[in-house]
Formats: structure tokens, C-alpha cells, sequence
């Protein structure tokens, strides 16, 4: 005897997407009125599973639309296209601290999002799903190239997207953990610009030498950049995350060979000794060291080592001489660094100056220091390595979920539509006849 | 120069092309050359920076961008082009190399609207490979490319692997490949959503591969047969198992077997590999055909005691069945040899449809499709060149009306179209090389179809089927009529 079972039909569309494509998640032939868990599981490199679910109730075709209905429970709630994937948090009994980041970018995150009886809340590798489907997310679009760069001493990584060029080009800067991280730079080069990925922490030639990069190490990137075949070189901009802001705004004013078209400057600040090389600006920072304060669960704030924002120009760089649009992306829950008041400090300066048509501030309430592409889970806190201090700590980053989420998704809209419009410039002319 | 930035008034800048250019600068020194128009100082507050170009030597693309760039075949795709001047005419060209490596393209020429863009969605189309507001016509409309040998069919053989296709905007309509394109990208279309598996079949004497999508199931399942090219064709097994199907495709005519394994038992026990999995709802099996692969359709739906096929999907309908031979090879070989009857056009293509047309005005040649027992979905073209559909699919509803079934039995005819009814977005082949199974003969076979009309019955007709699939097998009881 065959029960008639009601079998569900679970769909995600596209199956296989970028990571800031938004995707449908859509359940049918459910018995109306229903109530279903949807969930995603993800397992990552370091082998961690992180997971996200939602709670439904079908309604009364026996369908269930993740962008249009509303999650009743979980790990996100109300009506969330994507909160299946930001909303990513370790499974229970996991380690703390843990942060998800992909190294491996010329392979897809997978994701499997399945659809179970009820409204769960644990022990679900124990429940037999109804339904599940295989989610692909990818940080390279199709054709985009990886070119390791060795040259000039450098630690890098170049994405050219597919085509015959030439394209603007893009230096992209991480913060104070090192390592070459490639994602944002594979995603940028997925929407047309020629990114080049940099470590300048833990080079190759500082880890072999213990000496940390000069000035010119950056110059050397930008002159490779410039120089290939396929990168427009007057159409170069630089974007730096963290400590990466320090390095982006020091170029962009100061040095003599890096001619920046545009500059995006997320969680950072203008504050350094100006005249410092990458280790000096570091142990700037390091002598302040005492104004470091701990949050109740142990966890490590630095946001006030730079605080409070000095007057002397000696140590800020001076943004009233910048000549390229700048973007700042400030996250007001920061406890990190003091990203939302050295913005403040920036327009101010940059208002005496006469420059502040060049200025754009986007700043996020509740949102903390990992401003990272969209649908990258929030990580509050996470445990951390420091080029400075040898062993882990907890460093609190800061920001609320939701909101944190919702910045991410907001500022990357936002920043690609600024580096278009930056380097690709709007319309092209049909003609250069009256030159 | 190596390069420029130019300044100049946006108040002086007119609607489209003509601005009011004022200064030039080199970008190696700070001077500032005044070119027409009265010089401006720096500093002046009403004079702001509007745009900057990077003149001469390097000229900043369109952005092209296909979204999304990585999708199953029968996904629809938004081509856009951003960045161009306006009025801009440009090409917009899809090209693809085939596994057997041969060029295939397509190409639509459009032009730019007052804010630079050209939306393949949205714009038309004013010549090329296809006009009009079509979407996906990069796709469909694609064709080999001038100097190709004739008669070529694509058909992807690894669905392990995406097709890749390269969608390129060039500049102007005429001659736009005589120059490199202005931007290009590349797109993945894929038979094989993630996570499903790809299993070879070889057991009980059956060969073919199937298809489980992931999930813990239990799921529908479908056996999925083509016509008499032979051989083992897996994408549209692959393509119908990303709908949550697990579907077998069979190989029942490209390898060398005894005759034997061709009637009806061949078939059954393909049939209970798939009932019989793990994995499957044993009473959710259909059976979906092409052409020959729907003649064993109806034959086991009408008269396998063995086997009771949930619903059945045939495309480009065959009931013929005559009572000499026992095995539907041997049926089928009766055809291929009243063949050299067959009529040959100017174009010296091979039409068969008169040839079927005689056989089945015999009645002793029919199946009795009478007998059938389960949904029924036929598909055809009103200009199938090949086979006699639409006078078989008028057939088979009388004689289902006699036998009381036509409650059981839909149809969809489709003017101006062809019999490989493939889905959707498949290029549309209207007379293709065929090498006939048993005498290894190789004909320029007519198929029929006019290449837009053909492409959207593609497109209507899988909706259709998909939404009858899911009906049948995956939503509520299964309709069996009680004997």
C-alpha cells in the first residue's frame, strides 16, 4: 500500500550564483497551513559547519517563498530573501571565535539547504529532511582569471575579468591579521575591474627578511597594475579595509606615483604619524597600547588606542589635499577602531579644505568593524592573530546582526556603483574631435 | 600625451555629444592648457569636475554583464550593456565552441538608448540571428558560423560540464567581426544542477545512466528515451533530474545487442531499476519520449503487463506498431527499409513523413493506444518533416475517445514547428546528418520548423511538460484507472 505522499518540492534559484546574487528560495506542495524549518548547512575549509534556519508556515496553495513570507523563528526573523546565508552561525558545541572566510576562491562555497517538519531549533543532524538541494556561491564569475604576482618582490594576487580590456584596475588592502585574502578582489573582478589582491603584512619578503614593506611596495603594485596590457592605467582606484584605510589614504595623498581615481576607506581611520613607513605607523599604534579596554566576556576593544583624535597635523593625514572621490564606510557600533569619529574629523577637514564635494560618507548604525561583502555571516567577535602580538586574542568587532547584515549588503551596492562610476565614467563620448 | 583629463563646464555641455571642453590637462604635468573658451582659474566655487576621461590611448569599455552568468539551460538570462554613448549602434554576438568543435553563433543588432545601455531583455533587436524584443535569442537563435560544414546538430555528450557560451558586444551592425569586441564575457549553461548524481547503469542486461538529484528523496522517477539516432543521450535525463526527477537515460539502440533486448522486456526491466531504487516512489514512474523513444512509450503504456507508468510524455508522437516483427527494433528496421521511398527536396534533404504517413493509415499498423491507462501528454510540430505527428496524434485521441480514455490524454500541437522539439533555448535544427542505426547509411534528414516559431514552442511546450510532470508525479495520488 503506497501512502500518498505529499512530496515537497524545494527549489533555489540560481542554484549557482555569486556571492552578492540574492537567490529565491521557494517550497511548493506543502500542505497548506504547514509549519516547516528551512535550513542551511555550510561546511567550510578549516572543516567548522556553520548553519542558518527559518521558520514558515505554508500557506494555503502549500507554498512557501522565502523573499515574500515571513520567518516566525530561527536564526532570522520577518521577511528575509537572504537571511539563509547571513544569518550563518557555528553549529552548537562548536568553538568560539570562529569567523568564516574562504581562501580558496576559484572553488564555490556549497551550501545545502534543506526543508524539514516542523519548527526546529536543534538536533537536526539527527532529522531526516524532506527535501534538500545543493547551493552553489562563487566568488569568480565565469572566465575571470587568477594571476599570482611575484614581481617587484610582491605578494599578490591579480583577478582579470573575462574580455578583452582594458579595464580600470583596483588595489585591494585587508587589515591588521595579514594574509593574502583574495575574495573581495575575485568579486570586484567578477563586476569588471582588474583586482589586485596584496599582502603586505606577511609577504613573502617580510616573513623570509622579519623586515616589514616600505612605501615602495605599494608603488611597485600600482606600477604593475598600471603597466599590464589589460589594465587602463589611468583608471586605478584603491580600497582598504581597516588598517588597509591607513595604507589607501597615505597613497592617495602622499605618494608621488600613485595617482588614485577613486578610494574606498571601510573601517578605518586618517590617524598615523605621517611621515611613518608600515612598521612605524604599527608601532604607533602599539604605544597606545594601554588604552586598550576588555569587554565583560574578556573580549579585546582597541577603537580608543587612536582616540581621541589628535589636533596635531603631524599625525593625520592630510585629506584636504586629496584629489580623487573618496568613499568612507563607517560602522557606528565599531569597537575596533574609531572609524565613525575619524570620518567625522575627515569631513571636517576636507570642509576647511575645499574638497569635500570629493567625500562620501556612508555610516551604518549598529553595524561593527567587518564591513565585508554581502551575506558574509557577522561575526561580533572573533579570535584574531596580529602581526603585533604573537598569540590569539578575542578582539571584539562590534555591530548587531541584523543591521550588520544589512549594512554589508547596503555599502556594496553602494561602493560598486561608486568605483563604476569613478572608473568607468559614465558615458563615453562618440568622438575626441574637438581635441 | 599619455594621457589627458579633461575639464569642462557641465552647464556648457549639451544634451548628447558636443561639450563645451575648456581645458586639457596633462596628466605628467600640472599645467593646465586652455583650449577654447575663456580660461578658468582654480579655486572658483561655481566650477565643479564633471567628468574625467582617460583620452586617446586608452578609451574605458562598456561593461557587459550576463546575469546570471551561471545558469541551468532552461534558465532565462539578462544580457546588459552599460557604458556606451548614446545612440550607439553595436552587435551583441553570443558564440559558442561545441564538443565536436565546431563554432556556433548568434547576433542581434541594437542600439544604444540616452543613457548609454542596450538590455537584450528589454530593446530590440533590428537584424542579425533574430529581431525583435527577444531575451534569450543569443541562445536560441544560434547557428554554425558561415563556412561550417552543413547539416550540423549541437547536442551536448558530457553533462558533467557546462556549455560555454561567450557573449562579446561589438562595435556597429555591418561587418561588426571585422574588429575585436568592445567587451566580452563568459557564461556558464549547465544540464546538471549541484549535488546531483550521475550513476552509469549496467545491470540486467540494460545500459544507460542515471540521474538522482540530491536530497534524501524519495523522489518521482522518469525513464527518458530519444529516437533512432541511437546512442546514449544524458541531457535531458541530466536537465529533468534538476527538477527533482530521478530519471534514467536509456541506451536501447547504440550498442551492440542481440535484437531481443529491444521489446518490451528491455524496457521493463529499464522501468523496475528505477521503481525498484531506494530513492524512488515506486508508484511515481513515468516514461518520457522522443519520436521512436515515444513509440516505446505508448507500447508499454498500452501493453506492458509488467509495468504501470504513472503518466507518460511523448514528443513528436509515434504509434506505429505493426504486428510483423516482435521487437521495436525490428518494427523500426521495417521503416528504415521502406525509406529509399522517401522523398528527397531540392535541397536534397530526406523527408520521411510521406513514408509514415502510409504506413499508418493501416490500421493493423497502430498500437492500441486504447488500451492505455495513465495521464497522456503528446507534443508535436505542424511542420514535422520526419514523422507523421499530427496526423498520429489525431489518431491516437480517436482512439482513445472509442475506448472511453480521453479524459487521460492531452495534446499540444504547434504551428510552424519541427520534430526535435529539445528544450528550451536549443538551438533549432530544421535538416541535420543522420546515420540510420541499421544500415549505417548517413542522410540529410529534414525535421521541419521555422527557427522563431520552433524556439518558442520549445520554450512553451517544456513549461507545459514540466507542469504536467509535477502534477502527475508529484502532487497528490497517482491517477490509475481501475480495470
Amino acid at each position: 500500500m503506497q501512502l500518498s505522499l505529499r512530496l515537497k518540492c524545494l527549489s533555489v534559484q540560481p542554484s549557482r550564483g555569486l556571492m552578492d546574487e540574492k537567490f529565491i528560495v521557494l517550497v511548493q506542495n506543502a500542505l497548506p497551513g504547514s509549519q516547516l524549518t528551512i535550513r542551511a548547512l555550510h561546511q567550510c575549509e578549516d572543516g567548522h559547519s556553520w548553519e542558518a534556519f527559518g521558520h514558515y508556515t505554508a500557506d494555503t496553495t502549500g507554498t512557501i517563498n522565502v523573499s515574500e513570507d515571513p520567518s516566525i523563528g530561527g536564526t532570522y526573523s520577518g521577511v528575509e530573501q537572504m537571511g539563509l546565508l547571513w544569518s550563518f552561525r557555528p553549529i552548537p558545541g562548536s568553538k568560539s571565535g570562529l569567523r568564516m572566510r574562504k581562501k580558496n576562491i576559484q572553488t564555490p562555497m556549497e551550501v545545502t539547504i534543506s526543508v524539514y517538519q516542523g519548527h526546529q531549533t536543534e538536533g537536526f543532524a539527527d532529522l531526516v529532511p524532506l527535501s534538500g538541494v545543493a547551493v552553489e556561491r562563487w566568488y569568480m564569475a565565469p572566465g575571470v582569471r587568477r594571476i599570482p604576482v611575484t614581481e617587484g618582490g610582491l605578494t599578490a594576487a591579480l583577478f582579470l575579468p573575462s574580455g578583452p580590456g582594458p579595464f580600470p584596475g583596483l588595489l585591494d588592502l585587508w587589515g591588521g591579521g595579514g594574509q593574502l585574502v583574495e575574495y573581495r578582489a575575485a568579486l570586484l573582478a567578477s563586476h569588471g575591474f582588474a583586482s589586485m589582491a596584496i599582502d603586505y603584512l606577511t609577504a613573502k619578503i617580510t616573513m623570509e627578511t622579519g623586515k616589514m614593506v616600505d612605501n615602495q611596495y605599494f608603488e611597485t603594485a600600482y606600477r604593475v597594475l598600471q603597466q599590464h596590457p589589460q589594465v587602463c592605467g589611468s583608471k586605478i582606484a584603491m580600497i582598504g579595509l581597516s588598517f588597509g584605510t591607513s595604507i589607501t589614504l597615505k597613497m592617495a595623498v602622499y605618494s608621488e606615483v600613485i595617482k588614485l581615481s577613486a578610494a574606498v576607506c571601510i573601517s578605518g581611520s586618517h590617524v598615523q604619524p605621517v611621515d611613518g613607513s608600515v612598521e612605524e605607523i604599527l608601532r604607533f599604534f602599539q604605544k597606545n597600547g594601554e588604552k586598550t579596554r576588555f569587554s565583560e566576556k574578556n573580549e579585546v576593544i582597541w577603537r580608543d588606542l587612536l582616540l581621541p583624535i589628535p589636533t596635531d597635523p603631524s599625525l593625520k593625514v592630510n585629506v584636504g589635499r586629496l584629489q580623487c572621490p573618496l568613499l568612507l564606510v563607517v560602522g557606528e557600533d565599531d569597537q575596533n577602531w574609531p572609524s565613525q569619529e575619524s570620518a567625522l574629523d575627515i569631513k571636517e577637514m576636507m570642509a576647511r579644505a575645499g574638497n569635500s564635494h570629493l567625500l562620501t560618507v556612508l555610516s551604518y548604525p549598529n553595524a561593527g568593524h567587518l564591513i565585508e561583502p554581502p551575506y558574509t555571516p557577522h561575526a561580533r567577535s572573533s579570535t584574531l592573530k596580529t602581526v603585533e602580538i604573537e598569540e590569539k586574542v578575542m578582539c571584539l568587532w562590534g555591530g548587531q546582526t541584523v543591521e550588520h547584515s544589512r549594512a554589508q549588503e547596503d555599502a556594496w551596492k553602494k561602493m560598486v556603483v561608486f568605483l563604476k562610476e569613478n572608473l568607468y565614467g559614465g558615458r563615453n563620448p562618440t568622438s575626441f574631435s574637438h581635441l | 600625451m599619455s594621457g589627458v583629463v579633461i575639464y569642462y563646464s557641465k552647464s556648457l555641455c549639451t544634451k548628447n555629444q558636443e561639450c563645451g571642453i575648456l581645458f586639457v590637462r596633462d596628466l605628467k604635468s600640472p599645467a593646465l592648457i586652455p583650449t577654447q573658451g575663456k580660461p578658468i582659474l582654480q579655486g572658483r566655487p561655481n566650477w565643479h569636475l564633471c567628468r574625467l576621461f582617460s583620452a586617446m590611448t586608452q578609451v574605458v569599455p562598456p561593461i557587459l554583464s550576463v546575469t546570471p552568468s551561471r545558469a541551468l539551460v532552461d534558465e532565462k538570462f539578462k544580457v546588459l550593456v552599460e557604458n556606451l554613448p548614446p545612440g550607439y549602434p553595436v552587435t551583441v554576438r553570443s558564440l559558442h565552441n561545441s564538443e565536436d568543435k565546431h563554432d556556433w553563433e548568434a547576433y542581434g543588432h541594437y542600439v544604444s538608448d540616452h543613457s548609454g545601455v542596450v538590455s537584450v531583455s528589454e530593446d530590440l533587436s533590428y537584424g542579425g540571428t533574430y529581431t525583435g524584443k527577444e531575451p534569450m535569442g543569443l541562445l536560441w537563435s544560434m547557428r554554425p558560423v558561415p563556412g561550417s560544414r552543413p547539416g550540423l546538430r549541437l547536442r551536448k555528450m558530457n553533462v558533467c560540464t557546462p556549455m560555454l557560451v561567450t557573449i562579446s558586444v561589438h562595435s556597429g551592425h555591418e561587418g561588426f567581426r571585422d574588429q575585436a569586441p568592445l567587451a566580452s564575457v563568459l557564461t556558464e549553461r549547465w544540464y546538471m544542477a549541484p549535488g546531483i548524481q550521475r550513476i552509469t547503469i549496467n545491470e540486467q542486461g540494460v545500459q544507460g545512466t542515471l540521474f538522482i538529484p540530491p536530497g534524501p528523496g524519495p523522489f518521482p522517477g522518469l525513464l527518458d528515451m530519444w529516437g533512432g539516432g541511437g546512442g546514449l543521450l544524458e541531457y535531458r535525463a541530466a536537465l529533468l533530474a534538476s527538477h527533482g526527477y530521478v530519471s534514467l537515460a536509456l541506451d536501447y539502440l547504440g550498442f551492440d545487442q542481440e535484437s531481443e533486448n529491444l521489446e518490451l522486456k528491455y524496457f521493463e526491466t529499464a522501468f523496475n531499476i528505477i521503481k525498484d531504487h531506494p530513492q524512488v516512489m515506486s508508484d511515481r514512474v513515468g516514461i518520457f519520449g522522443l519520436s521512436l523513444g515515444s513509440l516505446v512509450a505508448v507500447t508499454l503504456a498500452a501493453y506492458s503487463t509488467i509495468i504501470k507508468p504513472c503518466c507518460i510524455v511523448c514528443i513528436s508522437s509515434n504509434h506505429y506498431y505493426p504486428a510483423q516483427g516482435s521487437t521495436v527494433a525490428s518494427r523500426f528496421e521495417g521503416v528504415t527499409r521502406q525509406l529509399y521511398k522517401a522523398r528527397v527536396n531540392e535541397d536534397n534533404q530526406v523527408i520521411w513523413k510521406g513514408v509514415g504517413l502510409e504506413f499508418i493509415t493501416d490500421p493493423s499498423n497502430i498500437a492500441e493506444v486504447g488500451r492505455i491507462n495513465c495521464p497522456t501528454l503528446l507534443v508535436n510540430g505542424c511542420d514535422d518533416q520526419n514523422w507523421p505527428t499530427v496526423e498520429t496524434a489525431e489518431d491516437v485521441a480517436r482512439l482513445m475517445r472509442e475506448a472511453g480514455k480521453e479524459h487521460l490524454l492531452s495534446r499540444l500541437a504547434y504551428p510552424d514547428t519541427g520534430h526535435l522539439i529539445e528544450p528550451p533555448f536549443s538551438p533549432h535544427f530544421r535538416a541535420t546528418t543522420f546515420v540510420i542505426h541499421s544500415s549505417k547509411e548517413k542522410v540529410l534528414l529534414l525535421w521541419g520548423g521555422k527557427t522563431k516559431p520552433h524556439s518558442d514552442a520549445q520554450e512553451d511546450s517544456w513549461r507545459k511538460i514540466l507542469s504536467f510532470l509535477q502534477f502527475h508525479l508529484y502532487c497528490g495520488p497517482c491517477l490509475k484507472a481501475k480495470i
